[in-house]
């Protein structure tokens, strides 16, 4: 079912947004505050913990101070997209369904050359890793994918597959486009035509000089001290059903996340300091993790 | 006879796991069947990125008969402790034998039927395979490198039946992911399944694949006057990743060969798994590469092409970015970069480093006849590259872009050199340095390692060695040994360090030393030989191992070795008697034979020292040898232990003498045989 003419990026959103709905997936919408991946949505890193089922898929608009170029590299963005998709536990078939989505997008494993080449993802700051691959399409890494063993610093049971699409190259991929701002945002034939560039190039431009240069380093290390304090408060909190206000408290995880990646673009952050900071964050990380499996064992 | 055949297909194996997999697989089935008693003709085991292979051949069909005695109670022990062993031990009262008064009970174990036992040994092997990483899948708790898909297990044309996890072996496995039949088809031996699987587009052996690449590879650059540039160790890497391999040749954008060849190689070789193409005779690159797909596809690889060929200019523009902007900034302004960036906790920051890496480099520049300020120069920037964005992408290349930044910023070519080059010897196939400065920074940087790691307790134990000193003492030896550099070490090492070395830094070199010519097939024991003189010159060390091994091995050397160990059991001997007796003066009287060694041994002294003072230990040998025939005739007729207290006091101080001349040359003592 390969499109006739190349998917826009909102319709790869779509096509994969409609395939992944068909085989279970509730479809989420992206995480409303400042994350630097798709994995760090609650609605993946929570739910990869505890006993319960969950197939979950969702874009993830993913911020990486680090990596702005200021819109003038064509291929490296600030922020970006995953399309990320949680199924739990895998399904024996889960390479097929990976397959299938590809297919799904114009992606034809006849023509191209399809391979699963080792990679074993691993996020520090939330203490989690797992065994996988990222996924190759004619030599590009298109996705990431991974079993997960730990999140949040502790084994998971049942395991989540996780799959991961950057969709900005997998667009390049499926449009044949040399630059990330000459993608078709929507469909050309479209009255208002727009690319990439026509959406995103003036934030790239303004948020690599504000994650770079202009953000507030003494200002960012206040929030982050904050944001540190209360997430233990948080947890020991009570709600009215008499538990402890986990969802409220990962936010501040996250929060705490953002601030350390922006501090660390701003150069603000030493190397001696570096892995300090992560295991704050981890830490923190886990002590939501505990609490969260404590919550749902106990339904 | 029969076969036994399984087949453990799973989702895609790392490439750099299968080689131990497939000899982790053969080991544990041998053990297996011998633990079972079952004898086999043939084992063979196979590995590839979706498949583990084993297959036995020349199995029989039962297991043999067993009988088994077993011990039981006295005869005449209380009746509950004899019924207890006939329920322990099945066997009829009336069967039981009584032999020096006990009970034996004489078990039968019928032979089992081998299928039975091979499932079972297939089941236990998996559940406890060693693969480096593992994990668990879905609601399972069976550890395998990626979840398990199917299995094959097929003993004489039948299933040797055995579930993991809810999966049945059987008969079917799956051909190629893409350009296979979409569905699984049955085999009933090892030449179906390999038929079958080639039929299904799959090499099933690494070899194979192997042969598929490179027959293919070359003959695709040769059709274009190309030639392949050959890569042993991608090219396992490479057959690991795919089961139908596909060479083919794309096209690189020639913009991007003004970068370093090294920066397209990297990118080409580490991150993108392909081979680079030269022209035949050249030894830069040529606008080409070579990506081996796990595919044919109709357009032959047309489309994949291009694709690679794109992902190759965005790693090389990006990587073209760097060199840009690295190249705007002198590396002496990175210095101070390296002050935020740790060595080690007790080690301070890598500037620190670079300070003691240059102040090194000097002092070792002074020594060798190299020019100490380029050495101090070149040994402050060799760290600087660590701080610029290419080698921040591209770490393995750390060193290389350091020359080239020197050479850009119109730093001396020798300087640049010797930035390139201060990693070197990186493994047992890298070059050593020759140029005088190059060799002063490569050594100060693995000394500054060595003393450092040492003066704070981190010293290699065991198989962990965590800063790779190991190899740095390695590269040290190497560079002053293929140089010929007359550097003693434990002088060096103070001077260095400022005080003595810390505690077994010394032995630890000694150490390696032995350690590396065992490699080259050398005499340990020699070593040790020569090291008991205490000498840290490691060009005079082995240049006496040399000469003494070479005199070992002629007769002269031999027997005279028998003559130093029955010298030494004597003096030994007599020593336990009491003190042996001091004094120089050695009478010559008589035997002739007595006589005959005193003389030689008089001659032999200066002669051994002449040598030895002009380290010409092939002299010294020579001058030992003519020690041989006295010794041995002194030995052969006179008594040492005589009953004349005089003579055997004078007999004693002549074997004493020609013991202690010889340990002048090697401690003989430590030589074996």
């Amino acid at each position: 079912m390969a499109a006739e003419r190349p998917l826009s990026f909102q319709d790869l959103i779509l096509e994969l947004h409609a395939y992944w709905s068909a085989r279970g997936c509730v479809i989420l919408q992206p995480y409303d505050l400042e994350v630097g991946a798709g994995t760090l949505h609650p609605g993946t890193v929570l739910r990869a913990l505890g006993p319960k089922p969950w197939r979950a898929a969702y874009v993830q608009p993913s911020r990486r101070p680090s990596d702005g170029r200021y819109g003038e590299n064509p291929n490296r963005l600030r922020s970006f997209h995953q399309y990320q998709v949680i199924l739990k536990p895998n399904p024996a078939d889960m390479q097929e369904l990976y397959l299938g989505s590809l297919a799904a997008v114009g992606i034809d494993p006849r023509k191209h050359d399809i391979r699963f080449v080792e990679d074993d993802w691993e996020n520090p700051t939330v203490g989690a890793w797992g065994l996988g691959w990222e996924v190759w399409c004619d030599g590009m890494e298109i996705s990431q994918y991974t079993y997960f063993q730990q999140v949040g610093g502790l084994d998971v049971s049942p395991v989540s597959g996780e799959l991961t699409y950057g969709l900005e190259r997998l667009a390049l991929y499926v449009q044949g486009v040399d630059s990330v701002y000459d993608l078709a945002f929507n469909d050309p034939q479209s009255p208002d035509f727009k690319t990439y560039g026509d959406v995103f190039l003036e934030s790239e431009r303004e948020f690599s000089a504000f994650e770079q240069e202009a953000a507030d380093v003494a200002m960012l290390q206040r929030h982050f001290e904050d944001m540190e304090a209360a997430v233990p408060r948080l947890l020991a909190a009570r709600g009215r059903q008499g538990q402890p206000l986990v969802l409220p408290a990962f936010d501040y995880v996250l929060k705490a996340s953002h601030l350390f990646n922006l501090l660390d673009a701003r150069g603000a952050i030493a190397v001696a300091a570096r892995q300090s900071y992560i295991g704050r964050i981890r830490d923190l990380c886990r002590a939501c993790a505990e609490a969260w499996v404590a919550l749902e064992g106990a339904v | 006879m029969a076969q036994y055949l399984l087949e453990i297909l799973s989702e895609e194996i790392p490439a750099r796991m299968q080689a131990g997999a497939a000899r982790d697989l053969a080991r544990l089935a041998g053990e297996g069947l011998k633990t079972a008693g079952l004898p086999f003709s043939d084992i063979a085991t196979f590995a590839g990125s979706r498949r583990l292979t084993l297959v036995v051949e020349g199995l029989p069909l039962r297991q043999e008969d067993r009988a088994e005695e077993r011990r039981g109670p006295r005869m005449g022990a209380p009746e509950a402790a004899i019924k207890g062993f006939l329920r322990s031990t099945g066997v009829a009262r009336e069967d039981l034998e009584a032999r020096d008064g006990v009970w034996f009970a004489l078990i039968r174990h019928p032979g089992r039927p081998t299928g039975e036992i091979l499932g079972e040994l297939a089941q236990s092997l998996i559940a406890r395979f060693p693969w480096p990483k593992s994990m668990t899948s879905g609601v399972g708790s069976l550890r395998w490198v990626r979840p398990i898909r199917s299995l094959i297990s097929l003993f004489d044309g039948q299933v040797a039946p055995f579930e993991i996890e809810g999966l049945a072996a059987g008969a079917l496995t799956s051909g190629h992911r893409f350009m296979g039949a979409a569905g699984p088809f049955a085999v009933h031996d090892f030449a179906a399944y390999r038929a079958g699987l080639q039929e299904h587009f799959v090499v099933l052996d690494a070899e194979g694949r192997k042969q598929r690449i490179l027959g293919g590879a070359r003959a695709l650059v040769a059709g274009r006057g190309l030639e392949l540039v050959e890569d042993p160790g991608l090219l396992d890497e490479v057959a690991g990743m795919v089961e139908w391999p596909t060479p083919i040749l794309g096209d690189m954008d020639p913009a991007f060969l003004d970068l370093p060849p090294e920066v397209a190689r990297t990118v080409m070789r580490v991150h993108q798994r392909y081979f680079a193409v030269r022209r035949p005779g050249e030894t830069g690159l040529a606008p080409h590469f070579l990506c081996v797909a796990n595919i044919e596809a109709a357009d032959g690889g047309a489309l994949i092409a291009a694709g690679n060929g794109r992902v190759l200019s965005a790693r090389l523009g990006d990587a073209r970015f760097f060199w840009d902007e690295d190249r705007k900034v002198p590396l002496a302004a990175r210095l101070d970069q390296l002050e935020g960036v740790t060595f080690h906790a007790k080690l301070g920051s890598m500037r620190e480093r670079a300070e003691r890496i240059s102040a090194t480099a000097r002092l070792i520049a002074g020594r060798i006849g190299a020019d100490p300020d380029a050495a101090a120069l070149a040994g402050r920037l060799a760290k600087a590259d660590l701080a610029t964005g290419l080698v921040g992408e591209f770490p393995e290349l750390q060193g290389v872009m350091g020359g080239y930044y020197a050479r850009h910023e119109g730093l001396p070519a020798d300087v640049a050199q010797a930035i390139s080059e201060h990693y070197r010897p990186q493994g047992p196939s890298d070059v050593t340095p020759r140029a005088p400065l190059a060799i002063s920074v490569a050594l100060a940087d693995k000394l500054d390692s060595l003393i450092g790691f040492f003066a704070i307790g981190e010293a290699p134990t065991g198989s962990r060695d965590p800063f790779a000193l190991r190899r740095a003492a390695l590269g040290v030896i190497r560079i002053i040994l293929e140089n010929g550099l007359r550097l003693p070490l434990s002088t060096l090492l103070a001077d260095i360090a400022g005080k003595s070395p810390a505690d077994g830094l010394l032995a630890f070199f000694a150490d390696r030393l032995k350690v590396a010519l065992r490699d080259q097939g050398g005499r340990a024991d020699l070593a040790d030989a020569v090291f008991a003189l205490g000498d840290d010159d490691l060009v005079r060390i082995i240049a006496r191992i040399d000469a003494l091994a070479a005199f070992l091995a002629t007769e002269d050397g031999e027997n005279l070795l028998a003559g130093f160990k029955r010298a030494s059991n004597i003096l030994a001997a007599e020593a336990k008697k009491g003190p042996l007796p001091d004094g120089e003066s050695i009478s010559v009287a008589s035997p002739p034979e007595q006589a005959a060694l005193f003389e030689a041994w008089r001659q032999c002294v200066p002669a051994v020292e002449t040598a030895l003072a002009t380290e010409d230990f092939n002299g010294a040998m020579r001058a030992l040898a003519r020690l041989r025939a006295p010794v041995d005739a002194f030995f052969e007729k006179v008594l040492v232990n005589s009953e004349v207290a005089e003579e055997r006091t004078h007999r004693l101080r002549l074997l004493t003498a020609v013991r202690s001349v010889m340990l002048s040359v090697a401690d003989f003592g430590l030589v074996s045989g």
